[in-house]
């Protein structure tokens, strides 16, 4: 479904900021299959997400959807084929316009869009009977601007509108950070049904380990750029929040051992 | 009367200038200054090609289109070559200035004797009621020529507006709000911002364009310098017209921004005839424009100390 094949990219490259974000990041998706993606802050798990997005187009490397290779495609010709939600729940929508307006420019991904009619009587009825599952009441409310509404209920808003249409990959960027306990707690629900009802294939980054844990039959950890390790299948079932939390101080360990030596063979023979 | 009838048509052939900036500065928040050049290029295009000998019909048509691909310009030099908004407006409106010279082949083209859309417009006054020359208003006489000439504006305009009104309904035209509202989201719906922005300043220099072959015909000439200080009129009839019916929907924006042109143009013919010095309007203009652009914020503070 996906492959990933060994992107590099290196962002302000030759100056003081310059991050080198991935450093060979390969792997292959298969379909219908949920990988939740974590790493520590700066380990390049939403740059990797964002490379598939099309945000940038990686040095090196190639990606291959669906048999695509869209690795050179902008942003908005990859939209097509992608949903996608963000961490901020204010990006995936258009507050000035209304629920409805929204909705029928969510369900137009990736066709042209011509001169018809933008909200004709008839879609109405659809977006009342799409929205009502939210249980957030908002089927009454599409004439109103998106908005005064909610992050939370913007969030959940812009993943009806992500998956409106079946697309060939979820990408979810950290969709579930900004928001507080409770309503972070309703998204990942809504999220595990929308994925489920359509087996969408998806990547999920994450910050919490319990939501890689919980969801999906496949966890990736990254840090500094590179796949670390890829839990799949049984492994991934057996593993537990405390499990990933010891990986991470063993990355963590070995970065330090490996900064004592090179201050040690400095002191010694520089 | 011939005053305030003459007020409100300019009011009103200004208005396509307000409902183009419109478009670019709130539904696009595009601070477009081709504006200045756009619309001494539609006046010039209309000018030079009426006195050539063209319909006039054509040759406001040709105005639009001018405007159409100047904006276009402005459009492409901000998002292929990633130049500044305010930049690139100002590159174009600069080049324009040049372009206008050449259309016209001097800096001013009179409009005397020739046929103009008015003359029409005024023949078709003759042809209705060939006996009347002129027209008691609630005791105000007005020539009959000046109210059908008002009046074929404003039918002009209703219908001009009417189909951008219509136009922002559409796919495609829903898909341009949603760009100036929120560009990476409408981006990752699948829509080429970049084509949205080029055709939405296209568009909106059009009828700015279009607006100046009207103000063109109507004022008998053409010149090079009509279009100075037509950034912050635009600006000053969508705010006025903000102000008039509340932020609210797109039809109402719209319609301000017709109202806020007619009511602004009024304003300043009451100032001149109270004999305010007309070298003045501009800077007036510029801070009517100023506070217009403050008071918002500072109504919010004043409520927020519970002053008011």
């Amino acid at each position: 479904m996906l492959k990933i094949i060994n992107i590099y990219k290196t962002f302000n490259p030759g100056t003081a900021n310059q991050v080198k974000a991935l450093q060979g990041v390969s792997c292959e998706v298969e379909e219908g299959s949920f990988v939740a993606i974590v790493g520590t802050n700066g380990s390049g798990k939403s740059s990797l997400l964002n490379a598939v997005a099309g945000t940038f187009i990686p040095d090196l490397g190639k990606i291959i959807l669906d048999r695509m290779d869209i690795t050179k495609f902008p942003e908005y010709k990859r939209a097509k084929h992608l949903g996608r939600v963000f961490q901020n729940p204010f990006t995936g929508t258009a507050p000035d316009m209304t629920i409805a307006e929204n909705l029928t420019l969510a369900s137009k991904r990736g066709q042209s869009r011509g001169l018809g009619w933008a909200i004709p009587k008839s879609v109405l009825k659809e977006f009342q009977k799409r929205v009502k599952p939210l249980n957030m009441r908002l089927e009454d409310r599409l004439e109103n601007p998106m908005g005064k509404l909610s992050g939370g209920q913007r969030q959940a808003l812009t993943l009806l509108m992500a998956s409106w249409q079946k697309p060939k990959l979820l990408l979810l960027d950290e969709h579930t950070a900004a928001l507080d306990p409770k309503t972070a707690n309703k998204v990942i629900q809504l999220t595990e049904k929308v994925v489920e009802k359509d087996n969408i294939t998806t990547l999920m980054v994450t910050h919490s380990m319990q939501q890689a844990v919980n969801m999906g039959n496949r966890i990736l950890m990254m840090h500094n750029g590179k796949i670390v390790y890829d839990f799949e299948g049984d492994d991934k079932k057996r593993l537990k929040v405390n499990d990933l939390l010891s990986l991470f101080d063993e990355i963590r360990r070995k970065e330090q051992i490996n900064l004592s030596t090179a201050e040690m063979l400095e002191k010694n023979y520089i | 009367m011939t005053l305030l009838i003459g007020s409100i048509t300019i009011g009103l052939i200004l208005s396509l200038l307000a409902v183009g900036s419109y478009i670019s500065f709130r539904i696009f928040k595009f601070p477009d200054l081709t504006t200045e050049g756009s619309i001494t290029l539609g006046a010039a295009i209309a000018a030079s090609l009426i006195v050539y000998g063209v319909h006039p019909l054509i040759a406001t048509i040709l105005a639009f289109a001018g405007g159409f691909v100047a904006g276009g310009i402005t459009g492409l030099l901000h998002t292929k070559f990633k130049i500044n908004g305010l930049l690139a407006g100002i590159l174009v409106m600069t080049a324009l200035y040049s372009v206008n010279l050449h259309v016209m082949g001097r800096s001013n083209v009179p409009l005397l004797s020739d046929i103009t859309l008015i003359t029409y417009f005024e023949q078709f006054a003759d042809f209705i009621t060939p006996n009347i020359e002129s027209i008691n208003i609630l005791g105000w006489t007005a020539s009959e020529k000046d109210i059908y000439v008002l009046l074929f504006i404003l039918i002009t305009i209703i219908l001009i507006s009417i189909i951008i009104y219509l136009f922002f309904k559409t796919n495609l035209g829903t898909a341009m709000r949603a760009t100036g509202d929120n560009q990476q989201m409408i981006k990752a719906l699948g829509v080429n911002t970049n084509l949205m922005i080029i055709l939405g300043l296209a568009i909106s220099n059009g009828l700015i364009a279009l607006s100046g072959a009207f103000l063109a015909q109507y004022q008998g000439f053409a010149d090079v310098q009509m279009g100075i200080g037509m950034v912050v009129w635009g600006l000053a009839s969508v705010i006025i017209g903000e102000a008039l019916l509340s932020k609210k929907s797109l039809g109402l924006l719209i319609t301000g921004a017709i109202m806020g042109s007619i009511l602004f143009r009024l304003l300043v013919a009451i100032a001149l005839r109270w004999g305010m010095n007309p070298n003045d309007l501009k800077i007036i203009t510029a801070l009517f424009v100023f506070i217009a652009l403050i008071m918002p914020g500072m109504l919010n503070k004043f409520k927020r100390k519970g002053i008011c």
